[in-house]
C-alpha cells in the first residue's frame, strides 16, 4: 500500500519557505489574477463554471456550491449578503485555520470572485472569537486588497462595488450552523432557525437572499476559476471533485494537514503512509473520520454492499484501511466526511471515557431551544461522566442509546444529530466496553494513562 | 465607565460596518471587554443605548457567549483545550501543570494568588493537530505538554517579577 502524493491546490503556498501572508507576496505569487479574469466574465458564466465543477462545500454538509448559489432569491430587489463561514469550531478540525493566517488574501480573492458572480456588495467574514489574531490578519489583508482597488469601490476600474468586513464571534460552537451564524451577526443569540421557511438563500441575514459557504469552499471557487469547471470536475471521483484537505489529530506519529485528490486515497493510505501510522507499541482501534459528529469507525470491522459510482453500480468490501475517502464512501459506509476531521484513538483509549470528552463538548454546545437536544445532550453527558467519575452499571449502554435515539429528527438543526450520532455509534460499535466498563474500572490504571474526562 | 479614546472611535467605526445598528453589538461587547478586562454592569447599558436596544438585547448575549466574563480576571487568561484530540495527548495533565504551577483552580472564577493568571478549560480551539494547544491572552502555544507548560508558567511569572521590579 503506498498512498498517492499530495496535490497541494489550496494549500500551494502555505507552509513554502519564505511564503508571507501579505499582499506584496501574494501578488508575486500570481495573486488577484483570478479576479481580474472574473471580471472578464458573465456573472452567470461563473455560476454556470462552479456548476459544472461539481464542487462541493467543505463546511461539512457536502452541499454543491453552484447549485447552492442557484437558490439565491434574485428577484426580491433585496440585496444579496455573502457570509464566510470561518466558525471553525467542529472538534478535529483546523484546516481554515491556515488558510487564513497563512494565506488569507487566497480567501479574500475567492470571495471577492463569489461576491462578483453573486452580485453580493456586502460579505462577511464571521471568524470564531478565539482566533483574534486572524481577524486582525484578515483585517490587515482587506484593507491592503482595498488599497490595491480588489476590495471596496469600483473594483479595477468597473463600477462594481463590494465591501468585506470581518466579524468576531465569542466563543460558541452553534455560530458555525448557517442560521445560527445570521442570527448572531445581527446581534443575537446564536439560536437556528427553523427551515423551512428561513433558508437563507431567501431569507437570510436581515431577511435578504443570503449565501454562506465555508472558508475552504470559497479558496476552490477562486481554483475553478483558474483551470475551469469541467477540468475541476475531472480531479478526484465522480461526484466528489476537486481535491480536500484532511486534518489528522489523535494517536498517530505525523499529524496534521494534508491535501488530496478527492476519494483517491484511503483511511489506511492516509493514516499509515502519510501520517505514519500508530504511536510506538500501539495500534489502531478507532477512529472518527470527519470531525466528533461523525459516526466512529472500529478497525478490523468490515462494510459490505452496493453504492453508486458516477453513472455505475459497484459491489463494495472494505476493511477501515480501505475505505476510500471522499462524501459518497464514506457516507456509503454509515459514517460522513463531514469537515474532513480525522481523530484517530489508539488502543490505549478507553471509548467509554473518549465518548464521555465528546458528551462534554456537545453537552457545554447546545444552544438550547429544542428540549431533545438540550436536554438529551446534557443526560448523556450526565450518564458517561457518571460512569467514568462515579458509578457504572451494565444497563447504561442502553440507557444512553434510549437518550441518543430520541433526539434526531426532532430539532430545529443539525445538532441534533451531530450530538446523537457518537453516542450511538460508540455504543454500536464498542458495546461490550459500555457493558464491561464497571468491570474495567476495577483494574488498577497504568501510570501513564490518559484522563479523558 | 471610563473606554480609552481609541476604544470609542472604533466602537463609532465599527458601528458603520452594518445596515443594522444590532449587529454590532458582539463588536462592541469586544471592545468594552479588550479595554476594560471584563463587561461591568454600566457597560450592558452604555452599549445598549449607543445602539437603540434595550439592556436585555445585551445581557442575552453576554450570557450567552462563553468569551464574555462580568467580573475581573487574572492578569493573563490561560485557555486549555479540553476536547478530544488535546485531551488524547495530555491535555488534562497540562491544564493540570498551570494549576499546580500558580498554585491555583480552573475556572474562571479564580484567579491565582499572585493574581497574575486565570486558567480555564476551553473546547476545541481548532488547532487539533498540534494538541495539546493553549490560549494565553490572544497567542496560540503548540504541543504544551508538562514540560512546555511549565516553561510558559516560569516566563508568566518572570515577567510578573520584572514588572514589580
Ligand atoms: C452544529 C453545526 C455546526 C457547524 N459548524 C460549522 C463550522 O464551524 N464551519 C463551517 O464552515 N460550517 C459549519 N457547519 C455547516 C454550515 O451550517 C453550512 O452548511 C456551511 O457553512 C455551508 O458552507 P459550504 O456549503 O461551503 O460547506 C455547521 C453545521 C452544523 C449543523
Ligand atoms: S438542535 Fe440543539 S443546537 Fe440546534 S437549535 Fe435545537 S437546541 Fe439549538
Ligand atoms: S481538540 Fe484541542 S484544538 Fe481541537
Amino acid at each position: 500500500m503506498s498512498a498517492p502524493a499530495q496535490n497541494r491546490v489550496i494549500l500551494k503556498h502555505i507552509d513554502a519557505p519564505g511564503y508571507t501572508n501579505d499582499i506584496a507576496c501574494y501578488l508575486r505569487h500570481g495573486g488577484y489574477e483570478m479576479l481580474k479574469r472574473a471580471f472578464t466574465r458573465q456573472p452567470q458564466e461563473i455560476i454556470d463554471d462552479v456548476k459544472l465543477s461539481g464542487l462541493r462545500g467543505r463546511g461539512g454538509a457536502g452541499f454543491p456550491c453552484g447549485v447552492k448559489w442557484g437558490l439565491v432569491d434574485r428577484r426580491s430587489g433585496k440585496p444579496i449578503y455573502l457570509l464566510v463561514n470561518a466558525d471553525e469550531s467542529e472538534p478535529g478540525t483546523f484546516k481554515d485555520r491556515y488558510i487564513i493566517y497563512k494565506d488569507p488574501h487566497q480567501l479574500i480573492e475567492g470571495t471577492m470572485i463569489s461576491c462578483f458572480a453573486n452580485n453580493v456588495r456586502q460579505a462577511y467574514i464571521y471568524i470564531r472569537g478565539e482566533m483574534a489574531e486572524g481577524a486582525r490578519i484578515l483585517e490587515k489583508a482587506i484593507a491592503e486588497a482595498r488599497a490595491a482597488n480588489f476590495v471596496g469601490p469600483n473594483i479595477l476600474g468597473s463600477d462594481y462595488s463590494c465591501e468585506i468586513y470581518v466579524h468576531r464571534g465569542a466563543g460558541a460552537y452553534i455560530c458555525g450552523e448557517e442560521t445560527g451564524l445570521i442570527e448572531s451577526l445581527e446581534g443575537k443569540r446564536a439560536n437556528p432557525r427553523i427551515k423551512p421557511p428561513y433558508f437563507p438563500a431567501v431569507l437570510g441575514l436581515y431577511l435578504c437572499p443570503t449565501i454562506v459557504n465555508n472558508v475552504e469552499t470559497l479558496c476552490h471557487v477562486k481554483y475553478v476559476m483558474e483551470i475551469g469547471g469541467e477540468a475541476f470536475a475531472k480531479i478526484g471521483t465522480p461526484g466528489n471533485t476537486g481535491t480536500r484537505i484532511f486534518c489528522v489529530s489523535g494517536h498517530v506519529q505525523r499529524p496534521g494537514y494534508y491535501e488530496f485528490d478527492s476519494g483517491k486515497i484511503t483511511l489506511g493510505e492516509l493514516l499509515y503512509d502519510v501520517c505514519g501510522g500508530p504511536l510506538p507499541g500501539r495500534t489502531f482501534k478507532g477512529v472518527i473520520p470527519g470531525g466528533s459528529s461523525a459516526k466512529v469507525m472500529r478497525f478490523g470491522e468490515r462494510y459490505k454492499g452496493k453504492r453508486r459510482v458516477g453513472t455505475e453500480t459497484v459491489e463494495y468490501d472494505w476493511g477501515v484501511e480501505d475505505v476510500p475517502l471522499d462524501f459518497d464512501a464514506l457516507g456509503a459506509i454509515g459514517t460522513m466526511s463531514g469537515s474532513g476531521g480525522v481523530i484517530v484513538m489508539d488502543d490505549s483509549v478507553n471509548m467509554v471515557e473518549a465518548l464521555a470528552n465528546i458528551n462534554a463538548f456537545y453537552s457545554h454546545e447546545s444552544c438550547g431551544q429544542c428540549t431533545p437536544c438540550r436536554e438529551g445532550s446534557l443526560w448523556m453527558k450526565k450518564i458517561t461522566t457518571r460512569m467514568v467519575h462515579g458509578d457504572a452499571r451494565p444497563e447504561d449502554a442502553a440507557l444512553l442509546k434510549s437518550v441518543a435515539d430520541q433526539i434526531p429528527g426532532r430539532t430545529i438543526c443539525a445538532f441534533g444529530e451531530a450530538c446523537s450520532w457518537p453516542t450511538q455509534s460508540f455504543i454500536a460499535k464498542f458495546g461490550d466496553e459500555f457493558k464491561n466498563y464497571h468491570e474495567t474500572k476495577k483494574a488498577a490504571k497504568p501510570a501513564d494513562a490518559i484522563e479523558l474526562v | 465607565m471610563n473606554l480609552k479614546p481609541e476604544t470609542l472611535q472604533r466602537i463609532d467605526e465599527v458601528i458603520t460596518h452594518y445596515p443594522v445598528k444590532r449587529s454590532a453589538t458582539l463588536p462592541l461587547l469586544h471592545l468594552v471587554q479588550e479595554d476594560i478586562g471584563y463587561i461591568p454592569e454600566e457597560s450592558i447599558e452604555w452599549i445598549a443605548q449607543k445602539l437603540d436596544l434595550q439592556p436585555i438585547n445585551v445581557l442575552e448575549l453576554v450570557s450567552f457567549y462563553p468569551m464574555f466574563r462580568r467580573k475581573p480576571i487574572g492578569r493573563r487568561h490561560i485557555k486549555v483545550c479540553r476536547t478530544l484530540s488535546c485531551a488524547l495527548i495530555g491535555g488534562y495533565k497540562t491544564c493540570e501543570t498551570f494549576a499546580q504551577e500558580f498554585s491555583t483552580h480552573t475556572g474562571r472564577d479564580h484567579i491565582s494568588p499572585d493574581g497574575e493568571v486565570t486558567i480555564e478549560f476551553v473546547e476545541c480551539l481548532a488547532s487539533c493537530g498540534t494538541a495539546p494547544v493553549v490560549l494565553i491572552d490572544d497567542e496560540l502555544h503548540e504541543n504544551v505538554d508538562v514540560t512546555k507548560a511549565r516553561a510558559l508558567s516560569d516566563q508568566i511569572k518572570a515577567e510578573a517579577a520584572a514588572r514589580k521590579s
